[in-house]
């Protein structure tokens, strides 16, 4: 097991630039999601990390080596591929003794680690089959196989769980957790789930367009997520997010305009007037004989909660409750913020305000 | 064609009136696949099964040159068999057959793995590789032709100025050196049939299982021995079943270059069954010779229908 410390990493193919400086330390032992929208550079950055990609600029260590220029048989990570890449020609129990093999391992040694990893992953009956035999999720396990067997310093996951059906998804996802709580090996993991991220991950590194957006325990980027892109990708259904701008007085008040108007707990630096953009997550929306009207368009219930479409001035905001209100569309209800647990952003960068 | 099918079971189920054989026939499914069966059926026979047939039915006959003839059992192979310039060429075609095979193999696996890497000029390469498999037969033929010329061969030529030689090899007259002269002439005909081939083929192997080995720490040689060699196999079967087929019954080259001479050194069975059945007009003993192919040609098929059996990772359904 090993640290892992990316230092100003840029990545151009040719003249277009990929990365464009990204800096992540991970602690020996963290399990790490990389997350972000679709293009961003997560697989780029992970493939960097594995010597698949060369390093246009700045600086990979795992453990206290630079590893810029060691090739990936040096490297010592294993990398679970999105598509799973196990080799057709072999069985279970081939692929996964693929690496031993080729490092010149002893049989019996092979042997033990091959039944050790199947023991893990619950693949002891089918050790004996070929890739093609097995269903999707059985797959998944074996390039999972494939990783563990070579007892790596770090492990690198592409979105493994993406071509799974969404029960199975939430099945290995528990399975993944498991397996790291158990073997605790440095494990770097990309996504573009983000409740995969919040649910896996010990920290999050947000990414977008080739930069880090924020890096944080879930929890933290979900309360407190530093800019606007953050708090709009991480929280499902997403945050609704309002322009406006700030008005003193007696109270704090955030102003959006057609009657909306959120009380605050405290007022911002650059009080009165100022432009800014409010947050809400759905779930801190309450009902309530002060809050600002809406007209309910679409109601979702899920069966643990329900979720209301409603239109607030011209915005349309997504309210949610644990509460089995009776809503139809057309219905008017009045909503209001939890004060404390409104979000603002700077309008013109993005970025959060106060704390 | 949609409505034959629509219509089948409910005809041979619930018809109420009697219907004929012809008309259950023409509706019935099993019957259907025999008539979409039919014309490629009716093709193969008269442009294969027949000219085969005749060709086997003629080798039993004394048939000459616009004389039919009469059934004579097996004296054709009879004297065949008596005939050392028959089992010359059965060794010339064997010797043809194996070296040429073997090294366009090589040099075509080479190629296109070759082909395969990130290369500058790709594309170009590829075109260039391409051009003896489009040239017409012939037109190479003469060209090597001259190329092996006793007088003015550029490769002898080339040597003399060098000052490797002294004297212009004799290329196409002494047996040995022509053997191999044909042999190469041959194999620089047949190399792009399988380095693109077996290009393609390499194509079908997933990027992502390279990385993979390599992640897993292969060295190049190990991938291609335990990656790429194994998942190329069927290809390789393919590609080299018909290489031995094409170069087995290879004619035109010989014919325009050497007209199997000198002494018979580079008749193959082909050459020879033309020369006795059209040049020399005994059409039931060149017959005979042609018949004589069959057996080694069988042999090669069937080694590459072994090769070729679906191999157990290639299928999905079954659990053993
Ligand atoms: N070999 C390449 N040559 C040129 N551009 C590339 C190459 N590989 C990736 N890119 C570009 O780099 C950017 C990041 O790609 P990357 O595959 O890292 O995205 P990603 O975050 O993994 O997205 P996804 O979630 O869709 O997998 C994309 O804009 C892509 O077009
Ligand atoms: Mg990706």
């Amino acid at each position: 097991m090993a640290s892992v410390a990316i230092r100003d990493v840029r990545k151009a193919f040719g003249t277009s630039v990929v990365i464009h400086g990204v800096s992540i330390d991970i602690g020996d032992g963290e399990f790490v999601v990389l997350v972000g929208p679709s293009g961003c550079g997560k697989t780029t950055l992970l493939r960097m990390i594995a010597g698949l990609e060369n390093i246009t600029a700045g600086e990979i260590r795992i453990g206290e080596r630079v590893v810029n220029q060691v090739p990936p048989k040096e490297r010592d990570v294993a990398m679970v591929f999105q598509n799973y890449a196990l080799y057709p020609h072999m069985t279970v129990a081939q692929n996964m003794a693929f690496s031993l093999k080729l490092r010149g391992a002893s049989q019996a040694e092979i042997d033990e680690r091959v039944k050790q990893a199947a023991e893990i992953l619950g693949l002891g009956p089918y050790l004996a089959r070929y890739p093609r035999q097995l269903s999707g999720g059985q797959r998944q396990r074996v390039a999972m196989g494939r990783a563990i067997v070579r007892n790596p310093q770090v492990f690198l996951f592409d979105e493994p769980l993406s071509n799974l059906d969404a029960k199975l998804r939430v099945q290995m996802r528990t399975e993944i957790k498991e397996l790291h709580q158990r073997l605790k090996t440095t494990t770097i993991y990309v996504t573009h789930d983000q409740i995969e991220a919040m649910t896996m991950a010990d920290r999050i590194v947000v990414m977008h367009d080739g930069i880090v957006e924020q890096i944080g325990a879930p929890l933290e980027l979900y309360d407190h997520p530093a800019n606007l892109f953050v708090a709009g990708f991480i929280g499902s259904p997403a945050m609704n997010i309002l322009k406006g701008r700030l008005l003193g007085g007696e109270r704090a008040v955030f102003d959006g305009g057609d009657g909306i108007r959120f009380p605050l707990h405290h007022m911002p630096a650059g009080g009165d007037g100022r432009p800014v953009i409010c947050g809400v997550r759905p779930e801190h929306f309450a009902l309530s004989s002060d809050g600002t009207e809406a007209e309910v368009q679409v109601v979702e219930p899920t069966g643990s909660e329900i979720h209301v479409v409603a239109k607030m001035g011209s915005e349309d905001v997504i309210a949610v409750f644990r509460e089995r209100h009776q809503f139809r569309p057309g219905d008017k209800i009045r909503l209001r913020p939890d004060p404390r647990l409104v979000h603002l952003f700077d309008e013109a960068t993005g970025r959060r305000l106060g704390s | 064609m949609a409505d034959i099918i629509l219509k089948a079971p409910c005809n041979t189920a619930s018809a109420p009136h009697r219907v004929t054989a012809w008309e259950r026939l023409k509706a019935d499914r099993n019957w259907l696949g025999f008539w979409f069966m039919l014309p490629a059926g009716v093709f193969l026979i008269l442009f294969l099964a027949y000219p085969l047939g005749l060709g086997i039915w003629l080798s039993f006959t004394d048939a000459r040159l616009g004389r039919p003839g009469d059934f004579v059992g097996i004296e054709n192979y009879q004297f065949l068999w008596d005939d050392s310039t028959f089992w010359l060429t059965v060794f010339n075609t064997l010797l043809y057959t194996s070296v040429a095979s073997v090294i366009k193999f090589a040099i075509g696996l080479y190629l296109a793995l070759l082909l395969n890497e990130r290369l500058p000029f790709k594309a170009i390469i590829r075109a260039v590789v391409l051009i003896p498999f489009i040239v017409p037969t012939v037109l190479s033929a003469i060209a090597f032709w001259w190329l092996f010329d006793p007088q003015f061969s550029i490769i002898s030529w080339s040597l003399r100025k060098l000052h490797l030689i002294s004297a212009n090899i004799d290329f196409l007259g002494d047996p040995w050196n022509a053997r191999w002269s044909v042999i190469f002439a041959n194999i620089w005909r047949g190399v792009p049939f399988v380095a693109i081939t077996l290009l393609a083929g390499l194509q079908t192997v997933s990027p992502s299982l390279y990385e993979a080995a390599i992640i897993d720490g292969s060295t190049p040689w190990q991938r291609f021995r335990y990656i790429t060699y194994p998942l190329l196999t069927p290809i390789i079967a393919v590609v080299m079943t018909f290489s031995v087929l094409f170069t087995f019954t290879d004619f035109q080259l010989i014919w325009v270059m050497t007209r199997g001479g000198p002494v018979n050194a580079t008749h193959l069975m082909a050459t020879f069954s033309y020369q006795r059945a059209i040049m020399s007009g005994y059409l039931g003993e060149g017959a005979a010779i042609s018949t004589a192919m069959i057996p080694f040609l069988l042999c090669a098929i069937l080694v590459s229908w072994f090769g070729l059996q679906r191999r157990k990772w290639q299928q999905g359904e079954s659990d053993d």
